[in-house]
């Protein structure tokens, strides 16, 4: 089994932060395509065309016929042929992380990968393979133990290649709703040390309000997206000591373009959705960067939970899904910045909630609770983009298979 | 596979090892220099003499052997460039020879060069290959330590070879190094240094590793008229092996190219494993240099620990081995380090060493072994070279 994580000990103010270095960035084009699918949670290996063989590393050609090849998902089984402890490196980050356990892994998919090798996995064990993203948002095969292993994700290894909530203090920016709140419980349940809930209007209620102060481990905290001033004194308070945000704001409003829409509307969906991530990101993105190699509960994530009509757009909710591209648009900014700092910048896709909102649409919709378990997977997996219920998980497959024929289809 | 063709009209000589350092604030082009001055002061040759040019190094870029033909000042009508580290000292052998022997060029200065400065070996590491910039460094950035542990790993596993197996060659080779006076390592190493050493990627422990450092190698192919005239000792090439990317699919390597051609390197050469008087292989790890024993026709694989453990392998040993030290003990200067074996392999036949002289040294084996593009060595080479004149 795997030693449990310890609950950190206070931080000593006199301490210097260990500066969040990220492992060696340099790739080629085929190991970013790699993750791109690491990004979604897929095992994958490259496929030749036209011979049907497997390859490892990332080529541009196929070394048996020299076909074309594609990334295709594959058999994610494994044995250990060999294994080494690593104690010295000249790399910045891992040399703060030894010492580091590599193993060299014949994949049952064929090629032989050098891969980072779990705690309870050593020479002759077979494995299960995960293709992961590291620090740096870079792909990487960690191969796990078969079977249940208790504190399976506790291993520190691992757990550099997730943002875990366990022991972690996270910030939920909107808890006035159903989603926030569900989220918060979630968080709780899977461990988190401290949850805070932004509540933008403290002098209103609403629906929840008491169940949520009266949760053991989460805090209220006043924090109106919409408002730089508010989100920056929150910042000034809590920065050093949140780890992980989950930006559950956001305004959905009914109507099109032309017909049945107001623009002010679109422009409060604007400020709060676009402008209010902006916000976010300006006054927690570099707290959250100067922490990412801070010990067990080191800054590790900035999580966006986003309508998936993004994507596409969407009848009858344009303004909403205009938002939401937007949103994404600046999401892939940030990522790219925060990949230089150890810090996920993560998405989680969502269709219609089933909320007050969203009441002229048919099922299915997605549960809050389905929703913040989505939440807190995307978080223990460390997976960049996640799709909540099944609305999301259509839309994202055809959007993914074609772009544009999506688009017509969300739009007639 | 027909028989290769023998190296007749080809004369191999004056050997040249510009003192290494750990750290250099010069360049490539600096050390290359160096060389060159040394072969020219060696054997009376300027640079309008020199019409073959072959160059190998790690940490001359951008330029390759054409930007150092213009910064050096050469006119060659035939150059080559190795990128091939431990395999570039026979390659380049095997290229000159060639080009002489087919009357390509008359003179071939070959040079292997790199410097060492503060944080180079780092960046050299991070930018090293492809495969190794996707699939192996960010994977705790042990670099060559790491890879050859797995490799090591593997071997003893499959094999049975122990540490104190390893622990003697390495011991061995520090004992040569210590007539060397070029060598770097300088303090003598005894088997239980070696097995309490610190351990750096497991089962890879300190005195397994090689030190980087900054150097040059250089060595002549011209015509033995040309070498009588400059009055050169001479070696001739009896015959040679290349091979690259072998054994593609062994998930471990355990075996180099060598295995797939050595027999066709001793059908040449007419003699065999037991009739050479020094071996000087690759040797960054020693786990290599059980492969390549192993691999030339030495003994068995499982038979390494009998065969180590019944030879000696020091200068005045049964089988001197890496009689300068080695790149273990005398330094790894980048792709200098792959023409170690053939310089010092020069030495001994033609009886001018940098340390002690083994005795009777007519023929030796120089066995090359090279660049870890993801997960093993994948280029080998060997030659086997015996003394022709001593002037």
């Amino acid at each position: 089994m795997t030693d449990p994580l310890q609950r950190p000990r206070r931080k000593d103010p006199l301490r210097r932060t260990t500066l969040g270095h990220v492992p060696p960035r340099l790739r080629s084009r085929a190991a970013m395509e790699m993750a791109t699918h690491a990004a979604q949670g897929r095992f994958v290996l490259q496929t030749c065309e036209s011979c049907d063989r497997a390859t490892y590393p990332p080529r541009d050609r196929c070394p048996n016929c020299w076909g074309e090849l594609v990334w295709r998902e594959q058999d994610a089984g494994g044995q250990v042929a060999a294994e080494t402890t690593i104690r010295h490196s000249t790399d910045t980050y891992f040399r703060n992380h030894m010492p580091w356990r590599i193993g060299t892994v014949r994949l049952d998919a064929g090629p032989t990968a050098i891969v980072h090798l779990h705690g309870e996995a050593g020479v002759g064990d077979r494995v299960n393979m995960v293709l992961k993203l590291d620090r740096g948002g870079n792909p990487a095969l960690f191969a796990m133990p078969r079977g249940d292993v208790p504190n399976m994700q506790d291993d520190p290894q691992f757990r550099s290649f997730t943002a875990d909530p366990k022991h972690r203090r996270v910030l939920v920016t909107d808890g006035r709703t159903d989603t926030g709140q569900a989220i918060a419980r979630a968080l709780l349940d899977a461990g988190a040390a401290k949850v805070f809930v932004g509540d933008c209007a403290p002098l209103m209620r609403f629906a929840g309000k008491q169940q949520l102060a009266a949760l053991d481990g989460a805090e209220l905290v006043p924090l109106d997206v919409t408002d730089t001033h508010s989100v920056g004194n929150l910042a000034a308070q809590l920065g050093g000591r949140i780890d992980i945000v989950i930006n559950t704001a956001g305004q959905v409003r009914e109507g099109g373009v032309a017909f049945g829409a107001k623009l002010s509307d679109l422009q409060a969906g604007l400020d709060t959705g676009v402008v209010g991530l902006m916000r976010l990101a300006q006054a927690f993105g570099p707290a959250l960067g100067a922490r990412s190699d801070d010990g067990v509960n080191s800054a590790a994530a900035f999580l966006d939970v986003v309508p998936v009509s993004g994507l596409s757009g969407q009848s009858g909710y344009s303004g909403t899904a205009a938002s939401a591209a937007a949103r994404l648009s600046l999401l892939s900014g940030f990522r790219g910045e925060m990949q230089k700092a150890g810090i996920r910048v993560m998405s989680v896709l969502t269709g219609p909630v089933d909320d007050a909102w969203h009441q002229r649409l048919p099922q299915p919709k997605t549960a809050p609770s389905h929703l913040a378990r989505t939440v807190v997977a995307a978080l223990r997996d460390g997976q960049e983009i996640s799709c909540a219920g099944d609305v999301a998980k259509d839309l994202f497959a055809r959007w993914r298979a074609d772009p544009l024929l999506t688009m017509r289809e969300e739009n007639r | 596979m027909g028989m290769q063709a023998r190296y007749d009209g080809v004369a191999v000589c004056a050997p040249i090892t510009v003192p290494y350092v750990r750290f250099s604030p010069e360049s490539a082009h600096w050390w290359t220099g160096a060389a060159l001055r040394a072969l020219g002061q060696k054997t009376g040759l300027n640079a309008g003499d020199i019409d073959g040019f072959c160059f190998a190094s790690f940490s001359s870029a951008p330029d390759t052997v054409v930007g150092m033909v213009q910064h050096l000042g050469l006119s060659p009508r035939w150059m080559d460039h190795i990128p091939t580290g431990g395999a570039s000292g026979i390659m380049a052998l095997r290229r000159a020879a060639r080009a002489v022997q087919c009357g390509d060029a008359e003179v071939v200065a070959c040079v292997a060069a790199d410097t060492n400065q503060i944080d180079s070996y780092r960046q050299t590491l991070a930018g090293f290959s492809r495969f190794s910039q996707d699939a192996t460094y960010p994977y705790g950035f042990g670099g060559p330590n790491a890879t050859f542990a797995l490799i090591t790993d593997n071997f003893m596993r499959q094999f049975g070879t122990t540490r104190e197996t390893f622990g003697k060659l390495c011991v061995a080779q520090r004992e040569n190094a210590l007539s060397n006076p070029l060598a770097l390592m300088k303090k003598p190493l005894t088997i239980e240094h070696y097995m309490n050493a610190r351990p750096i990627s497991d089962p890879v422990h300190l005195f397994d590793c090689v030190m980087p450092c900054a150097g040059a190698e250089a060595f002549l192919v011209t015509t033995p008229d040309k070498a009588e005239q400059l009055g050169l000792s001479t070696a001739r090439i009896l015959s040679t092996i290349e091979r690259h990317n072998a054994f593609a699919d062994d998930t471990v390597q355990f075996r180099g190219g060598w295995e797939r051609d050595q027999e066709a390197l001793w059908d040449r050469a007419g003699c065999g494993p037991g009739d050479v008087q020094c071996v000087q292989v690759y040797d960054d790890y020693p786990v290599i240099v059980a492969m390549q024993l192993a691999d030339l026709g030495f003994c068995s694989k499982p038979g390494l620990n009998d065969f180590i453990a019944a030879n000696e392998f020091t200068i005045s040993g049964s089988l001197p081995l890496n009689t300068n030290g080695g790149q273990l003990s005398a330094g790894q200067a980048g792709a200098a380090g792959g023409f170690q074996n053939v310089t010092e392999g020069l030495r001994q036949i033609l009886q001018c060493p940098l340390g002690e002289q083994v005795s009777d040294a007519h023929r030796a084996l120089v066995s090359g072994f090279g660049l870890v593009n993801y997960d093993r060595g994948t280029c080998t080479g060997a030659a086997v070279l015996q003394r022709e004149a001593l002037r």
